[in-house]
């Protein structure tokens, strides 16, 4: 159980990337378990600076720079995790996550079930993903949807700084395996305050960040931005938008999602990631079935095309915008 | 007493010294005769239809023997799937291991009261066990545990990049890891000049910085004279080493696959003449320590054994099929709830 300690100034004005170096620092003090360790993680703070003075403060038995092998970073969390210790691994970006699916797919996500619970896998993968920050090629996918389809293992997005700070520590306190997954456009954009002291969040709960009664707006990640955006554009004609952070894609707060669907009548989706097999489909299909007789418009789903990730140059054509929210929401309300 | 030569072929048999630790070799050929009778048996349970698609052990029983009397209880033993004496040695029931190549997670409980409750369960998809054995390594240096970590696998696992990687780590951060390759020749159908260039498996430790040894495979005194050594090595500090294990896979690559299809009746015949049951054997026999007599009432006990094995195997009651996500999370999620009542429905109606 997570045993928090008192630290000094409960409330801080932190960035999205302060609060993740502040739940690791945090964790790490409060459980002796928890180890951390990736790329350039140690000396050099994460090419982020994520795990900026960890090493100093923990030292290099608990703070390591691997060898540059995802694959073999993984593996390393899958091991020390099935003896107890809870390792924090961070894979540098997305774009290179892809090595470690077979840790993730055929061991992490299922030791506890093919043991029958004799071992455990509590790892933590760290990654930071989506576009929008002019990165090279490789450095900007958003393919969570890959990963919310492996049973076992959470998939847990935080968009904003509290969420970043009280979703880490819960992962990180969390007996099951779990890739948190950053998105990297907001580790700077604003500082907001985060309660160090406030409870971990749960890892399978949606959060409900404005109410209303028109139409529900459902994102998670960086798009949660855009998606606050639109919400406020639709309230300068009086639409009342209820914007659902969806956070942890697996398991899937399905409940709230059938509850706003059910409220509104209308559904816009958001993510950045492809259309076809996004993990917005999932939602619909849910809401299809289980909130059918409320709907008062098909479901909309406003995504990233069915393309690679363009390279930065056309970033702004490929990521949803407000406008295309707008104006999805508004074909809902006039279906 | 054993002087490492890297790359050498150490063996021991037949000439074994005075200084031999009869006992123990004794021991050792008795736990080799149990395991190859258990492993007669399962393939016969496979042949039955009363065990799934199973990986016979035959030509490996001195290396999962050696490897399990070589590990202190508090070492750590990662394995792929063809070490079922190592997983015995270390406390797994046969009756377990049965039930595991029958289809049932269960298999995979080994008993808490074990040296066996720590070891990771079989691994099927090649290689992949080695780098979470790098992680096992870790968490012993870091604990101070002064602790060693025992991985296996097969001579195909050793072009994947999960072997490199593993080697590569172990000699960056001094880990406390043996890894034993069962190079029997043959990965399924695919043959060991196919596999690698390389003048050996051992030799692919060189690039990692770490000790390479190789050690006859089918004689029980060379495995435990290199496993003490590497154990003991790792325990105390003193890095990791691979060591490639010279055998033959008597056997057909698991029960689904049928050898003769890529491999001559000679070659398997002349395997037959080194394999590593007769040859410690003879040792024993030449040197007094076990005869005629002592060897049929061993081979009666052990079918006995197994036997009973196979009895306690047959006869365990079925999985309730809500177990499938029973034990899937630490607590079953609320989105799970639905699915789960789908299951005990289900499973209510059929016994009703």
């Amino acid at each position: 159980m997570h045993s928090a300690q008192q630290h000094p100034g409960n409330s801080q004005p932190l960035n999205l990337l302060e609060a993740i170096n502040r739940a690791l620092l945090y964790a790490m003090e409060d459980d002796d378990k928890v180890v951390v360790f990736g790329e350039d993680i140690a000396t050099n703070g994460g090419v982020f600076r994520a795990t900026e003075g960890l090493k100093e403060r923990f030292g290099f038995r608990r703070v390591m720079d691997t060898p540059l092998a995802e694959n073999l970073i993984a593996g390393l969390a899958v091991g020390m995790a099935s003896q107890g210790l809870k390792p924090v691994a961070e894979i540098q970006f997305m774009g290179f996550i892809y090595a470690t699916l077979e840790q993730l797919i055929s061991h992490a996500a299922r030791l506890r079930n093919r043991t029958r619970g004799r071992l455990g896998c509590p790892l933590v993968i760290r990654a930071p993903f989506g576009g929008g920050i002019h990165a090279p090629e490789h450095h900007s996918e958003s393919t969570e949807a890959l990963f919310a389809h492996i049973p076992g293992l959470r998939v847990v997005i935080p968009s904003s700084s509290a969420r970043a700070y009280g979703l880490l520590r819960a992962a990180i306190d969390c007996p099951d395996p779990v890739l948190f997954l950053e998105p990297k456009r907001l580790y700077r954009l604003q500082r907001l305050p985060v309660e160090l002291d406030s409870d971990p969040l749960p890892l399978d709960r949606c959060f409900t960040l404005r109410a209303g009664e028109d139409v529900s707006l459902i994102s998670w990640g960086a798009m949660i931005h855009e998606t606050l955006a639109a919400a406020d554009r639709l309230a300068e004609d009086g639409i009342k938008a209820e914007v659902i952070d969806v956070a942890t894609l697996n398991p899937l707060d399905r409940d709230t999602l059938v509850a706003t669907a059910s409220k509104t009548g209308r559904v816009v989706i958001v993510h950045e990631a492809p259309f076809t097999g996004g993990f917005g489909a999932e939602i619909a299909a849910t809401l299809a079935s289980d909130a059918l007789m409320h709907l008062l418009a098909p479901i909309e789903r406003v995504t990233g095309h069915d393309c690679p990730m363009p390279d930065f140059a056309m970033e702004p054509q490929y990521m949803p915008s407000v406008e295309r929210i707008v104006a999805a929401a508004r074909r809902t309300l006039e279906y | 007493m054993f002087t490492s030569t890297p790359y050498a072929l150490y063996q021991c048999l037949p000439a074994l010294a005075a200084d031999t630790d009869w006992p123990r070799l004794v021991s050792g050929y008795r736990h080799m005769t149990l395991i190859r009778t258990f492993d007669k048996k399962a393939v016969n349970l496979q042949r039955t239809g009363k065990l799934g698609t199973y990986a016979s052990c035959l030509g490996a029983e001195a290396i999962g023997t050696a490897g399990g009397m070589a590990l202190h209880d508090d070492d750590y033993f990662v394995p792929y799937y063809r070490d079922h004496a190592t997983q015995y040695l270390r406390g797994v029931p046969l009756h377990q291991i049965l039930q595991y190549w029958g289809g049932d997670e269960r298999g995979n409980a080994f008993p808490s009261d074990t040296a066996a409750a720590r070891d990771l369960p079989n691994c099927v998809p090649i290689a992949t066990q080695l780098p979470q054995a790098a992680g096992i390594a870790t968490k012993a240096k870091l604990g101070r545990e002064h602790a060693a970590v025992l991985a296996t696998c097969g001579d195909g696992a050793t072009s994947r990049g999960d072997f490199y990687e593993t080697l590569n780590v172990a000699g960056v951060w001094q880990l406390p890891l043996v890894v034993v390759v069962n190079n029997n020749q043959w990965a399924i159908s695919v043959p060991q000049h196919l596999q690698t260039a390389s003048k050996s498996i051992a030799h692919k430790a060189e690039a990692a910085g770490i000790e390479g040894l190789r050690v006859d495979g089918n004689d029980l005194p060379a495995l435990l004279d290199v496993l003490d050594y590497a154990l003991d090595k790792a325990r105390h500090g003193k890095g990791a080493t691979l060591i490639e294990a010279v055998s033959y896979r008597l056997s057909d690559h698991t029960t689904a696959d049928d050898a003769s299809r890529y491999r001559k009746a000679s070659e398997l015949h002349a395997a037959w003449q080194r394999e590593p049951v007769a040859r410690l054997r003879q040792a024993l026999v030449d040197a007094d320590h076990w005869d005629a007599a002592r060897e049929k009432q061993w081979l009666a006990d052990c079918q006995q054994q197994v036997d009973a094995a196979v009895d306690t195997y047959l006869n365990q009651p079925p999985q309730a099929p809500t177990d499938m996500l029973d034990f899937l999370y630490a607590e079953l999620p609320d989105s799970l709830k639905p699915q789960r009542a789908a299951l005990a429905q289900q499973a209510g109606g059929r016994h009703a």
